[in-house]
């Protein structure tokens, strides 16, 4: 059985970019546990250790050639951003 | 003339409209007025388009023209995770407020220069997380032939579109069984292709080494129409294959064979009343005349416990993007950290935040190992038992969905038992092999006739068999 802490559910969620209130923390903490002791089958499958193979569909990227000019989607993605400013899409100061 | 929608097919469609029966504009009227009339209790659309007229009367100058298609003026429903340029898309979530699509999907592309008219955006599970459509940040999809059940998920807007005559077909999206699951509780013709064999370019992604774009469709024959027509290679997405890549038809036509993973789809918490079906459909189709074999698949069993690690790993990564910086919801905190967290706090519904969770959690290290990569050696493993499988039979026949369509709330609170909903359905995307599945025939639960479904799976790339075994077990003309 898998067992879930209130402080992993608080670490996932804080790496996760996710506020959460403290009665949901602990609702998905025993999800949590529910779905990680379903899923944990997986354990008893006879996998042996190799190295991973890649498939046959690959990510083949593009040849880098004939950019578009520049600035031709600008204001299409800018015009998505809920702050913008001179072109810029803004945020809050980092550092 | 009257339209008779509940009849019409796509091919049928097209043949009144070059003789002149009705016009695009008529067509698109009937379905407008079926939606106006039902979408108020099934809510199966988000939004229906303002320029559904005008989109009809640009086909109805094709076809006066002379360079109409099959889906010229064909009305259709897009599921709203499907970007048309200029027009909002939400993924049915919050956190995608206000967002209007800058570009168009491929396949929307594909299916504006076909003259198709797009009459509005289908609700869904949020982000394509579930399978009941109950996860939707705008409410529930009622299912037409019961409104106390749900449509099936996540495309069930998409699904139930379909079958209330709201759209002559439709187009979803599959991750584990998100376009099949929905068409089986509705009673229409779901269809997830082979990975790769349609771009998902301006699909949003949930866990991308398994979505695909699929029809749903009243008929096998018109998911085969549009499949041909959206199909194929796409610089846009490198995953996207030519689609005779794995096409290896080395004989003469033959008698197909068909296995059945009995130890399977006997296993336990298989409805009765699925079962049963499920053998009258084996009898129909040995009356076919096709052969029935039983076959092993001796790690099937794992896949359901495999995508439920694969799948939140991906879409916890997916999901990264939408941080209230680039396109839809902001909310404001005092610093860019509490920006973040609130945003995607408020943003995102509880199954999309369960599901980033799990993901992170079994990518995080110390158990990336015993879950994530155990579940990529798993995914081998049951690859090989389809690959082997498919050395002696044509195509791989269960039920679509282990039970028949359930109550609106019957499994809100716990999410293994809906995640056991998808159990027949997400091998395929697993093994990135095409599954079709149909109506198989109808029970009677609670005074209501609901429907249920079985499907085929075939090899990679092998959407032809299912075609062909999906019409004959339809009685639809080869």
């Amino acid at each position: 059985m898998t067992t879930i802490d209130l402080e992993t559910v608080e670490k996932l969620a804080t790496l996760s970019r996710i506020a959460l209130s403290p009665e949901e923390k602990a609702s998905l903490r025993k999800d949590m546990e529910a779905i990680l002791g379903y899923v944990g089958e997986i354990q008893k499958a006879g996998v042996k250790e190799e190295s991973p193979k890649a498939g046959i569909v690959r990510n083949v990227l593009r040849e880098d050639v004939n950019p578009h000019e520049s600035g031709a989607y600008t204001e299409d993605l800018l015009r998505a951003a809920p702050k913008r400013e001179d072109g810029y899409v803004k945020v809050k100061k980092i550092l | 003339m009257a339209i008779d929608l509940k009849n019409l097919t796509i091919k049928k469609a097209h043949d009144h409209l070059i003789k002149g029966d009705f016009t695009a504009v008529e067509l698109a009227g009937a379905y407008l007025k079926n939606i106006e009339e039902k979408n108020k209790d099934l809510n199966a659309y988000l939004e229906v388009f303002d320029d559904v007229a005008e989109q009809a009367k640009a086909a109805d100058l094709l076809f006066k023209e002379k360079k109409a298609g099959l889906l010229t003026g064909i009305p259709l429903a897009i599921k709203d995770n499907i970007l048309i340029k200029g027009r909002k898309v939400s993924a049915a979530s919050k956190i995608l407020e206000g967002y209007v699509a800058s570009y168009d999907a491929t396949t929307i592309e594909k299916l504006k220069k076909e003259g198709v008219v797009f009459l509005g955006r289908t609700n869904m599970d949020e982000f394509a997380m579930g399978g009941s459509t109950e996860n939707s940040a705008f409410g529930v999809t009622k299912n037409p032939h019961d409104s106390s059940r749900v449509a099936g998920g996540s495309s069930g807007g998409s699904a139930a579109a379909v079958a209330m005559d709201g759209a002559l077909a439709a187009l979803g999206s599959d991750t584990g069984g998100s376009v099949r699951e929905p068409a089986s509780f509705c009673g229409v013709v779901g269809f997830k292709p082979t990975y790769g064999a349609i771009s998902r370019s301006g699909l949003m992604a949930m866990g991308s080494s398994l979505d695909q774009i699929g029809p749903i469709t009243k008929t096998v024959s018109d998911a085969e129409i549009i499949f041909k027509a959206i199909a194929g290679k796409d610089p846009k997405d490198s995953t996207s294959l030519d689609t005779t890549i794995y096409r290896s038809e080395n004989g003469q036509e033959k008698k197909r064979i068909i296995g059945v993973p009995r130890a399977f789809t006997e296993s336990e918490g298989i409805d009765k009343r699925v079962l049963a079906n499920f053998q009258a459909s084996i009898e129909r189709l040995k009356k076919l005349g096709y052969e029935i074999k039983d076959i092993e698949l001796p790690n099937i069993g794992y896949s359901l416990a495999c995508y439920y690690i694969i799948m939140p790993a991906e879409a916890s990564t997916n999901l990264s993007r939408f941080d209230g910086v680039k396109f839809g919801l902001h909310k404001d905190g005092k610093n860019l950290l509490e920006d973040y967290l609130l945003t995607r706090g408020e943003g995102f519904g509880k199954e999309v935040r369960r599901r980033i969770l799990l993901g992170a959690y079994v990518l995080s290290s110390g158990y990336y190992d015993a879950y994530y990569n155990k579940a990529n050696g798993v995914r081998e493993l049951i690859r090989g038992d389809f690959t082997k499988a498919f050395e002696t039979v044509d195509a791989i026949l269960t039920p679509t969905a282990p039970t028949p369509a359930f109550k609106i709330g019957e499994k809100t609170n716990d999410p293994v038992a809906m995640y056991l909903a998808d159990i027949f359905t997400v091998t395929a995307n697993i093994v990135g092999v095409p599954a079709l599945a149909v109506p198989s025939g109808t029970s009677m639960v609670e005074g209501k006739s609901l429907p249920l479904g079985i499907q085929f799976m075939a090899s990679h790339g092998r959407e032809d068999i299912l075609f062909e075994l999906g019409k004959a077990f339809c009685g639809e003309e080869v």
